[in-house]
């Protein structure tokens, strides 16, 4: 029950810490001091207070874009188990719904960016349903690893079964995974290599420019519901690359905690030592992680 | 009206009646001088028949009986068998719906006022098409199912070939007319091999033929041409887009949503015959399945055509069956019971829910192609804004058939995947895990697909001016389409009832599942999906109500969409449907063709000119035209015999037939 609250608590607080890293990071790698680690909280609550303005053009579906992204990333909060905790709801087969949750929040966002009639938007949400639609595989080939790996069709079993004896034994086929994996991570977050969240080029965009007409308290969910999203695939790569656990409840916690942050060091790295990528190159970047991570299913199921 | 058909009936003979009775509903129209009323008796009477066809199928269902009806026929083919089992009373429910909603939908589609020189064949016809598959379920003897079959086929050809007029559609009814033909030679075959196996015309009980015997693997052939042409598996999909398309809309709800299933039927039928199939049925099945959800899906998202897009995605949703039942077969070949159960749960389940979201999108294509005059999605655009209800409930469409939760598309998809995982564990199959990579991949580019529809017909602004004054279509259009959806939700709200609805049907066809306790099992996993829902929805309502509070604090304005400080946008700017497949369509390029003619643009200021690209249907235009006109000319030769005098031609059939007797003696 104490595991459930503090879970929850997690999966509300501190997503945009994890934003507020990354910054961070970069900041120190552009030799600058950078925001505050709380800024985006800040921009959150600013945003929420913030007038709204609606294009004339827009139905109920943009509306609803927002809404159905922060719910669906919520109910996928549920379902990932955070560090050696087992999540709150859990059953056989949960792996798939979480898989599919990102889809329904996916086709709402892009219903709201083509119901603005704005070619950009119509071009971000071209970008997305590609991009994310090679990601699916790379994503499925890892629950076939990890679900042979540890014997148990949920998430939870899968996840938390994940030790450092698993390392040693299956050593190729995790690498293999984490990197095909980590590679998904930033492209279904819009991180740089795959998309700059920071440009001023409309033309180049991919996410952002998707809620190009998103205003006030609207952005201020797509942001936040964007942090959880990072979150909750984070966790996901964070048991597969970061397996620590102590067996001791407390310790377990901060140890979650922190393998998060260093994720979202490693993430800020990535973005300082790296370009964005031509368009034209990030289909061949995805495909590529999807052989990766069939390789290592490969591996583990002969 | 429920416990009253049981006491007084038996629900097999409701059955039976109700599909004579929709066949019959189109009959007093052709009587009628003034327009109209012939229209309303056969909803009405269709309706009728539904609502008592519905409940006595359900019956029918779960109390795991057969009922069986003996017709005296003077034929010399043995007896004429009427056999209602769980698995006939399963595919009934479709049949029985999807007419009756097509049948209302018809009279705010195809008003007889307005069409007085079609409605009449048109409704007459639909009536045949609907009871002739109803009846085909029932048929147990050999002739008599080809015979029903090729009234449902002619009938169905009759109905798409309704806009005669237009060349188009005499082609699609062709290329239809062809497809089905070659098919039904394949089940004369079929039934000829089945009835030299088995002494009789009658077809065997669940289980009782083994496949080792020599005719076997050609029945299982034969079954798998004849049945699988009718359900458009790839390779025999060619005629289903072209003709889907060019069908009125509710006819089309009917024959995807419906007369695609009476050829899965015929397969799952075959395969019940035989106890030990070997592993080679199974994977010829399971690769043919994956491959056509595939291919069937790639090729929609290329589409322009409203109509061809959701018949592609018929070809995707036929394959995703198909993979279900080779994976259930491929169960029964190796004596896994669990891959039984959820491989037939998965195709059973996704046979009823393809059932109420494709003609939930064809109805509402319908309303669509009224409102704005043309299937061509690129014309389209802010259609939402002049049809809401439509638009919601076609968005309740989209998002069933791209499988996402909480709708029913996903459920079927879900157990499907429970399928393809559950040998993970064990030692043998478990490469059909591969399965689930491709089947996600399916998934990403069905939300493509249907982004693409809906984004492109009801989002933004009117692209022409057709589409610029849409009208929201009238209550006898709405009320089947909120039906379906309402169909859709409860599915995907409740999956456990829905496990319980297909249970009785795999129970019938392999006895072999009922020691397990997998209802009980999967049934306690989809009550954690409905409650996965619930914590969904309730998430959507606590977010909203957030956001309501903060709008009503701070002021909302609204200004035309920002364009990124071009002051000049006009409609034609937007992404249109086929731009925004565009980027898809180059990455898969090869799966999915696209004859694009660019002009050469020279100099600084060049001219006005054009350019165009339309999706390609490789197979139909490289392969099977081409094959067609090297067969025509070598047999040209046969055209000395055709010269079009009747009496000729009856002297043919008498020769024939003095021929084959001399034979036999």
């Amino acid at each position: 029950m104490m595991n459930g609250i503090i879970h929850i608590f997690l999966a509300i607080v501190m997503p945009p810490l994890l934003l507020g890293v990354i910054g961070k990071t970069k900041a120190a790698f552009a030799g600058r001091v950078g925001a505050p680690f709380l800024q985006p909280y800040h921009d959150i609550i600013r945003l929420l207070q913030k007038g709204s303005v609606f294009s004339t053009t827009t139905s109920w579906v943009f509306r609803a874009g927002p809404i159905v992204a922060l719910a669906t990333a919520a109910v996928a909060a549920l379902l990932i188990p955070f560090g050696a905790h087992p999540s709150p709801i859990s059953f056989d087969g949960d792996m798939i719904l979480y898989a599919y949750l990102f889809a329904l929040g996916r086709f709402f966002t892009m219903a709201a960016a083509l119901d603005t009639g704005s070619s950009f938007e119509g071009m971000g949400s071209a970008r997305e349903a590609t991009y994310s639609c090679l990601a699916e595989p790379t994503l499925f080939f890892a629950l076939i690893t990890l679900s042979k790996l540890a014997g148990s069709y949920s998430l939870s079993g899968m996840l938390v079964n994940i030790s450092f004896g698993v390392w040693l034994n299956n050593g190729a086929a995790l690498l293999l995974l984490v990197g095909g994996m980590f590679i998904v991570l930033l492209a279904e977050n819009c991180r740089i290599p795959f998309d700059d969240p920071t440009t001023h080029l409309e033309l180049t965009m991919i996410h952002e420019v998707m809620v190009l007409d998103h205003s006030g308290p609207a952005l201020a969910i797509i942001q936040y519901a964007a942090a959880l999203k990072l979150f909750v695939l984070g966790a996901f790569f964070v048991h597969l690359a970061l397996p620590y656990a102590t067996g001791n409840s407390v310790l377990d916690w901060g140890l979650f905690i922190i393998s998060m942050l260093e994720l979202a060091v490693v993430i800020g790295v990535v973005e300082s030592a790296m370009a964005r990528l031509r368009l034209i190159r990030v289909p061949q970047l995805l495909v590529a992680a999807a052989i990766l991570a069939a390789f290592s299913t490969l591996l583990v199921i002969r | 009206m429920y416990s009253l058909l049981q006491g007084a009936f038996d629900p097999a003979l409701v059955a039976l009646v109700a599909a004579l009775v929709i066949g019959c509903a189109g009959i007093p129209g052709l009587f009628f001088r003034k327009p109209g009323s012939g229209q309303i008796i056969a909803a009405a009477g269709t309706i009728l028949a539904a609502m008592a066809g519905v409940p006595a199928s359900l019956q029918l269902l779960f109390s795991h009986t057969t009922s069986t009806y003996l017709l005296e026929w003077s034929l010399p083919f043995g007896p004429c068998e009427f056999v209602i089992d769980p698995l006939s009373a399963f595919f009934l429910l479709p049949v029985f719906i999807v007419s009756a909603a097509g049948s209302l939908f018809a009279i705010g589609y195809w008003p007889a006022a307005e069409h007085r020189a079609t409605e009449r064949g048109l409704t007459f016809f639909y009536g045949l098409l609907a009871s002739s598959m109803a009846i085909l379920l029932m048929a147990r003897n050999g002739v008599f199912f080809i015979m029903v079959w090729e009234v449902m086929a002619l009938s169905a050809y009759f109905l798409i070939v309704t806009e005669h007029e237009l060349e188009n559609v005499r082609r699609a009814g062709i290329v239809y007319l062809i497809a089905t033909h070659t098919g039904t030679v394949a089940l004369f075959v079929y039934f000829s091999l089945l009835a030299a196996q088995t002494g009789s015309f009658l077809l065997p009980a669940a289980g009782s033929l083994s496949a080792l015997s020599p005719y076997a693997a050609a029945i299982a052939l034969a079954a798998f041409i004849g049945f699988g042409a009718k359900a458009g598996i790839m390779p025999l999909h060619i005629w289903l887009p072209s003709a889907h398309a060019n069908a009125p809309s509710h006819v089309s709800a009917v024959m995807s949503g419906v007369m695609l299933k009476m050829g899965l039927y015929g397969i799952f039928r075959t395969l019940t015959f035989f106890y030990d199939p070997p592993l080679l049925w199974g994977a010829v099945l399971t690769v043919c399945g994956i491959t056509s959800a595939l291919l069937g899906i790639a090729f929609a998202v290329a589409q322009r055509d409203l109509k061809r897009l959701l018949a592609c995605s018929s070809i995707e949703n036929v394959g995703i069956i198909t993979t279900g039942l080779g994976v259930a077969l491929l169960g029964v070949s190796s004596h896994i019971t669990v891959l039984v159960y959820l491989g037939m749960a998965g195709a059973l389940l996704h046979i009823l829910n393809h059932s109420f979201f494709k003609p939930l999108l064809f109805l509402g294509s319908g309303a669509i192609i009224h409102a704005a005059g043309t299937r061509e999605m690129n014309l389209m655009g802010g259609l939402g804004k002049g049809m809401p209800r439509v638009a919601l409930l076609f968005l309740v469409g989209s998002v069933s058939i791209c499988g996402i939760p909480p709708l029913n598309g996903f459920v079927s998809e879900f157990l499907l995947y429970l399928g393809f995982f559950s040998q993970l564990k064990a030692g043998s199959l478990v490469y059909l895990v591969f399965l689930a990579p491709v089947l996600a991949l399916v998934g990403g580019l069905a939300v493509v697909a249907f982004t693409k529809l809906y984004g492109s017909v009801f989002l933004g602004t009117p692209r022409s001016s057709e589409a610029a004054h849409p009208h929201e279509a009238g209550v006898t259009m709405l009320a089947p389409m909120a039906f379906f959806a309402l169909l859709c939700l409860l599915i995907g709200a409740v999956p456990q009832l829905a496990l319980r609805l297909v249970s009785p049907a795999i129970l019938s066809s392999y006895p072999q599942t009922a020691l397990a306790a997998f209802p009980a099992e999967y049934g306690a996993i989809m009550g954690r999906l409905s409650l996965a829902g619930i914590l969904l929805l309730s998430a959507a309502v606590v977010v909203t109500l957030l956001w309501r509070w903060r709008l009503g604090k701070a002021p909302a304005a609204s200004a035309p969409t920002w364009g990124c400080g071009y002051q000049r946008g006009t409609s034609r700017i937007q992404y249109g449907a086929t731009s925004f497949s565009e980027l898809a369509v180059s990455v898969f390029n090869g799966i999915m063709l696209q004859r694009v003619e660019r002009p050469k643009l020279t100099g600084l200021f060049p001219r006005v000119s054009r350019c165009s690209d339309v999706p390609t249907e490789t197979l139909l235009d490289r392969i099977i035209l081409p094959l067609f006109s090297m067969t025509g000319m070598l047999f040209s030769f046969l055209h000395r015999l055709q010269h079009g005098l009747m009496q000729v031609y009856m002297l043919y059939i008498f020769a024939a037939l003095f021929i084959l007797m001399l034979w036999a003696h």
